[in-house]
C-alpha cells in the first residue's frame, strides 16, 4: 500500500476525532448554559461563563479547525446523508431548540435571567455593567459567526473570493455589531450599529430614535454632534450606499459581505444551504412575501415621520398598532424566531429570502440599475443541479445555465457558491463593465 | 398530425422531444425509457452516491413540465420494432405506432472478455441501476479496483473514496487519459489522482477477475501477474452503442446505429440520436460515434429539426469538452492533439498550484486550442479565436478576457506572457498582475 494512502487516512482518522470530540464539548457547554438558567452557578459568573460560552466555544473551535482536513475542494461528501443536514432527527432537535431559544429571548426573557449571566465577565470588561439579554445574545451570535466563519473558510480555502467575503461578514459582525455598540455604551452614547440600514433597522425613524440621536449636544465631528452624525450616516447609507454600491457590485456588498443576518446565514447557515426550497411555487410566495413587508414598513416609516414632525395632526392609533405589529411579527417572528429557528429545516435563508425589506429594495435595485451579474459559459452546462441544490436563496440556477442564459435575480446574494460548486466551470459572478463582457440579462 | 416515439430519455431523446414541441405545438411526443419515469442528469449520477445531491435534485425540469409540454412519458422498455408498420412493441405487450422514431438508446459498459467479468460485485456506471447495484455492492467494501484510465473511471475512483474506500486504479496507458491529453497535462491530472490516496497502476492491464465459489469478485490479476484483492471492481473501459433493438428492425448498424449526416437511417423515418448513433459521411464507410453530454443534446436538436422538415445537416462544429479530475477543472476547445509538443503548443505551468495552460497552434502560428487545467476559460472568446484563425501572439495577449476563474482568483496572465516571450521573437510587454495585494495576503493553492 502506498504510503500517501495510508497518511491521507490516518488524517481522515483524527479530524473526525477532533470532530466529535468538538461536538462532545459543544453540547457538554449548552449543558451548562442550561444548568446555568436554573440558577446552579448565581454566586460564580466567571465559572459559569467559562463552562458554557468557554467549553462551548471550545468545541466549536475544533469542529471549525477539523474543516481544514484533507484537500482543498468542495467539501459535500455526505451532506445529504447526514441526520443534522438534511432534516433527520438531529436537525428537527437543533430546529426546535433553537426556536425555543428565540421564542424565550424576545418573548419570555425572564427566564433567561440567568443565563444571561455567562455574559457578564465580558460585559463587566467591556462596558463596565453586568449582561442584559441582546448584549447576551450579541456576543454569541458574534462568537458563532467567528467559530462557524472559519469552519466556512476551511471548507472553501480552494476559492479566495470566499476567504475574503467570509472574513468581511466576521470583521462587520465583530467590529460594526459588536465592539462599537459596546465602547459607545460604556462612553454612555447612543447604540448605534454602523452598518445596520433602514429598513432592515426598522426604527431608525422612531421617535424615540431620533430624539435619542438629536439629545446630544457635545460637537463630535464637523460641528456635529456624535448622535447627529449618526442620523446622516443612516440617511447617507438609504440614499447613497444602496444605489451607490448596489450599481457597482450588486446586492452582494450588503447581503454576504457586510449584513450580520447575511453574516450568520453564511457562516452558521452554511450547513444547511441546500434546504431552500427551489420550487417555482416557493419563487412566488417569496416575491409576494418579500415586497408586502417592504410595503408595510414603507407605510409605517412614513407615518412615524409624520408623527414624529406634526404629533397634533398625525398621531394615529392605527399608526401605533402598525409599529407593534411589525415589531411582533416581522422584527421578532419573522427575522429570529423563523429566520433563525428554522434554520435547520428550510434553509439558512428564510428571513433574506421571504422576509427582509432590505433585500426587497437592493434586489429592486440589482435587477432595474446594476452592473451584477451571473455569466453562464457558453453551452457547458450538463444539468447536474448542484448549483441550484446549494443555492441558499432557493433560485434554480440550472434553470438558466443548462439554456447558456447569462441572467440576474432580485434575490440572489452573490453568495458565489453556485460558482464554487459546478463542476464543469459553468458559471461566474461578474460586475465589470458590459463592454468588456458581453452579455444579455433575462429573468425567467 | 406528426406521432413521435422516442426510445430513451437521456439528454439527446429529451433535447429532441423538447425541440419537437417548440418547432411543432400539435405533435404526439412520447418518450420511452426502460431507466427511469422521469429525464435526470447523467452526469450528475456520481453525486448521488456522493451525497451530494439527492435524486428529487439531478431532475432538470420539474414533474409537471412534461404535463404542461404534453410530452408522454412511458416507462417501459421496447421489446421490438416494426419498421413496416411503424409500431412497436413494449415489454407490458402494449403497441405503440408512430410517424416517427427516434433511437436514444444509449450505451453500453464495454467488456473485453475478461474471467470473471461478469462476477457480482463488478459493474460499470452508466444507468441509474448501476448507481443502486453500486450502493449494495460497496456497502462492505473496504478495497476496490478500478479498471480503465477514462473520464468514468476517475469519477468511479472519486466516489468510492468520499465513503472512505480505498481505490487502486489500472490504467493501461504510460499516464491517466494520455492518449488523448498531451504528456504534461497528463501528468499533472496522474498527480492530482495520487494525492487523494488513490494507489495509480499506471500501464497496467487487467488480466483477470477472481471470483469465489459464489461468484463473488475477490481481486483482480494483473497481466504482470500482480494480485490485489477487493471486493468491488468498477469497468470503465469505454462504452459501446447500444444497437440491440435496430439491428432486430433492418436498421443498418455499424458500432452504433448507421446514420447519415441528418441523422437518419436507412429507414427515413427512424432517427438516431446521441451515445447509440454512428454518423457516416457521404462515401465513407467508418462513421463517428460522438458520446458526449453536449454533442447529444445538438444531435437531439438537429433530429427534431429534420423531423419538422428543416433539411438540417449535423456539423459538429469547433470542439469543446469540460471535466472535473477531483478538484481540478478542465476545460478544452478546439484541436489539441495528444502529441503537441513545444513545437506546436505553448504551454504554461504554474511552479506552485495545479495549473496550466496549452495553447495549440499551427504552422502559421494560428491558434487551433486550448487546454486548461486547474484555469477556467470562457467558451465563446476561445471559440471566437479559433474560429477566426487569431495568431498567438494577439490570443496571449488578450488571454485576460477568456479567463473565467472566480473572482480574486490569482492573475495567471502575466507568467504565461513571460512564457510566450522566453520563446519568441516579438516579445509582448508584461501586464501588471491583478489581484496581487490579495494574493499575497490570502495564498489558495
Amino acid at each position: 500500500m502506498p504510503l500517501q494512502q495510508s497518511t491521507s487516512s490516518f488524517y481522515a482518522s483524527v479530524f473526525m476525532q477532533k470532530n466529535a470530540t468538538g461536538v462532545a464539548l459543544f453540547v457538554f457547554g449548552l449543558v451548562m448554559f442550561c444548568a446555568g438558567s436554573v440558577g446552579v452557578f448565581v454566586d460564580s459568573p466567571i465559572l459559569f461563563s467559562l463552562l458554557s460560552i468557554g467549553v462551548a466555544t471550545v468545541g466549536g473551535l475544533l469542529v471549525a479547525t477539523s474543516a481544514f482536513g484533507g484537500l482543498a475542494g468542495v467539501k459535500n461528501d455526505g451532506t445529504m446523508f447526514a441526520s443534522s443536514k438534511n432534516r433527520g432527527a438531529v436537525g428537527w432537535l437543533m430546529g426546535i431548540v433553537l426556536t425555543l431559544f428565540y421564542v424565550l429571548l424576545y418573548w419570555f426573557p425572564d427566564t433567561l435571567q440567568y443565563m444571561v449571566q455567562a455574559a457578564d465577565p465580558v460585559s463587566y470588561t467591556l462596558r463596565g455593567m453586568p449582561a442584559d439579554r441582546w448584549f447576551f445574545y450579541g456576543l454569541l451570535y458574534t462568537i458563532a459567526i467567528l467559530v462557524m466563519g472559519l469552519r466556512f473558510i476551511g471548507r472553501n480555502r480552494h476559492n479566495r473570493y470566499q476567504i475574503i467575503r467570509t472574513l468581511s461578514v466576521m470583521a462587520f459582525q465583530t467590529v460594526f455589531a459588536f465592539a462599537i455598540p459596546a465602547v459607545l455604551e460604556a462612553l454612555q452614547k447612543p447604540y448605534f450599529d454602523f452598518k445596520n440600514v433602514w429598513p432592515l433597522d426598522y426604527d431608525f425613524f422612531y421617535s424615540w430614535h431620533l430624539n435619542k440621536l438629536t439629545s446630544e449636544s457635545t460637537p463630535f465631528f464637523a460641528g456635529l454632534t456624535l448622535g447627529e452624525f449618526m442620523l446622516y450616516w443612516g440617511i447617507a447609507m438609504i440614499v447613497i450606499g444602496i444605489p451607490v454600491l448596489t450599481y457597482f457590485f450588486g446586492k452582494r456588498w450588503y447581503c454576504s459581505w457586510v449584513c450580520g443576518c447575511g453574516g450568520l446565514a453564511e457562516t452558521v447557515g452554511d450547513p444547511y444551504r441546500h434546504l431552500s426550497d427551489k420550487s417555482m411555487t416557493s419563487w412566488k410566495i417569496e416575491r409576494w412575501m418579500i415586497y408586502s413587508v417592504l410595503v408595510l414598513v414603507t407605510v409605517m416609516t412614513v407615518l412615524v415621520i409624520l408623527e414624529y414632525v406634526n404629533p397634533a395632526e398625525y398621531s394615529f392609533a392605527f399608526s401605533r398598532s402598525l409599529r407593534t405589529f411589525y415589531g411582533f411579527a416581522i422584527g421578532a417572528a419573522f427575522s429570529g424566531v423563523i429566520g433563525v429557528g428554522f434554520y435547520p429545516i428550510m434553509g439558512s435563508r428564510v428571513w433574506c429570502r421571504f422576509g427582509c425589506p432590505m433585500a426587497a429594495i437592493l434586489g429592486l435595485f440589482q435587477r432595474k440599475a446594476s452592473r451584477f451579474r451571473i455569466t453562464v459559459n457558453g453551452d457547458q452546462c450538463m444539468s447536474c443541479g448542484n448549483c441550484s441544490t446549494y443555492c441558499e436563496m432557493g433560485i434554480d440556477v440550472r434553470a438558466y445555465a443548462q439554456k447558456g442564459e447569462d441572467f440576474t435575480r432580485a434575490s440572489c446574494v452573490g453568495c458565489g457558491i453556485c460558482s464554487s460548486v459546478c463542476p464543469r466551470g459553468v458559471l461566474k459572478l461578474e460586475n465589470d463593465s458590459v463592454a468588456t463582457a458581453p452579455h444579455n440579462k433575462t429573468d425567467r | 398530425m406528426k406521432n413521435v416515439v422516442i426510445i430513451g430519455n437521456g439528454v439527446a431523446g429529451i433535447t429532441c422531444a423538447r425541440e419537437l414541441r417548440k418547432r411543432d405545438s400539435s405533435a404526439s411526443i412520447t418518450v420511452i425509457s426502460r431507466e427511469s419515469q422521469y429525464h435526470y442528469s447523467r452526469p450528475a449520477l456520481m453525486y448521488l452516491y456522493m451525497g451530494h445531491m439527492q435524486w428529487s435534485d439531478v431532475m432538470p425540469y420539474p414533474a409537471d413540465f412534461w404535463a404542461k409540454n404534453r410530452i408522454e412519458l412511458v416507462h417501459d422498455t421496447v421489446v421490438s420494432c416494426d419498421t413496416e408498420i411503424q409500431t412497436v412493441t413494449l415489454a407490458s405487450g402494449a403497441t405503440k405506432t408512430y410517424t416517427h422514431l427516434v433511437l436514444a438508446t444509449g450505451s453500453s459498459v464495454n467488456k473485453f472478455g475478461w474471467p470473471g467479468q461478469d462476477a457480482k460485485n463488478v459493474q460499470g456506471l452508466y444507468t441509474l441501476q448501476d448507481i443502486e447495484s453500486m450502493e449494495t455492492s460497496t456497502a462492505e467494501c473496504d478495497r476496490a479496483v478500478i479498471v480503465g484510465g477514462g473520464l468514468i473511471g476517475i469519477e468511479m475512483c472519486e466516489m468510492l473514496l468520499s465513503r472512505g474506500i480505498e481505490v487502486t486504479f489500472l490504467v493501461r496507458e504510460a499516464e491517466y487519459w494520455n492518449n488523448v491529453l498531451p504528456k504534461e497535462e497528463a501528468q499533472l491530472v496522474s498527480r492530482h489522482i495520487g494525492k487523494h490516496g488513490v494507489d495509480l497502476r499506471l500501464q497496467t492491464e487487467l488480466a483477470e477477475i477472481r471470483t469465489d465459489t459464489n461468484n463473488v469478485a475477490v481481486g483482480v490479476r494483473t497481466k504482470d501477474g500482480e494480485k490485489i484483492s477487493c471486493s468491488f471492481v468498477g469497468l470503465t473501459a469505454g462504452v459501446h452503442p447500444n444497437t440491440d433493438l435496430a439491428e432486430q428492425s433492418n436498421i443498418d448498424c455499424g458500432r452504433g446505429v448507421l446514420v447519415n449526416q441528418y441523422l437518419q437511417t436507412n429507414i427515413p423515418n427512424v432517427y438516431a440520436v446521441g451515445d447509440c448513433a454512428e454518423i457516416l459521411l457521404p462515401g465513407q464507410t467508418r462513421g463517428v460515434v460522438e458520446q458526449l453530454w453536449y454533442t447529444g443534446k445538438n444531435q437531439g436538436i438537429v433530429a427534431a429539426q429534420n423531423i419538422c422538415d428543416a433539411n438540417q445537416l449535423y456539423e459538429r462544429g469547433i470542439w469543446y469538452n469540460s471535466a472535473k479530475f477531483m478538484e481540478l477543472d478542465y476545460h478544452t476547445y478546439g484541436q489539441v492533439p495528444a502529441t503537441s509538443t513545444d513545437s506546436t503548443s505553448l504551454f504554461w505551468q504554474c511552479r506552485n498550484t495545479e495549473k496550466c495552460l496549452r495553447i495549440a497552434f499551427d504552422d502559421q502560428r494560428r491558434v487551433t486550442g486550448f487546454n486548461s487545467l486547474g484555469i477556467r476559460l470562457r467558451h465563446k472568446v476561445c471559440e471566437q479565436w479559433i474560429a477566426d484563425g487569431a495568431s498567438l501572439r494577439l490570443v496571449v495577449q488578450q488571454l485576460s478576457s477568456a479567463l473565467f476563474d472566480p473572482e480574486f482568483s490569482t492573475d495567471v496572465v502575466p507568467d504565461i506572457v513571460l512564457s510566450y516571450n522566453a520563446r519568441a521573437t516579438d516579445p509582448i510587454p508584461v501586464p501588471k498582475r491583478k489581484n496581487s495585494f490579495w494574493s499575497k495576503l490570502i495564498p489558495v493553492k
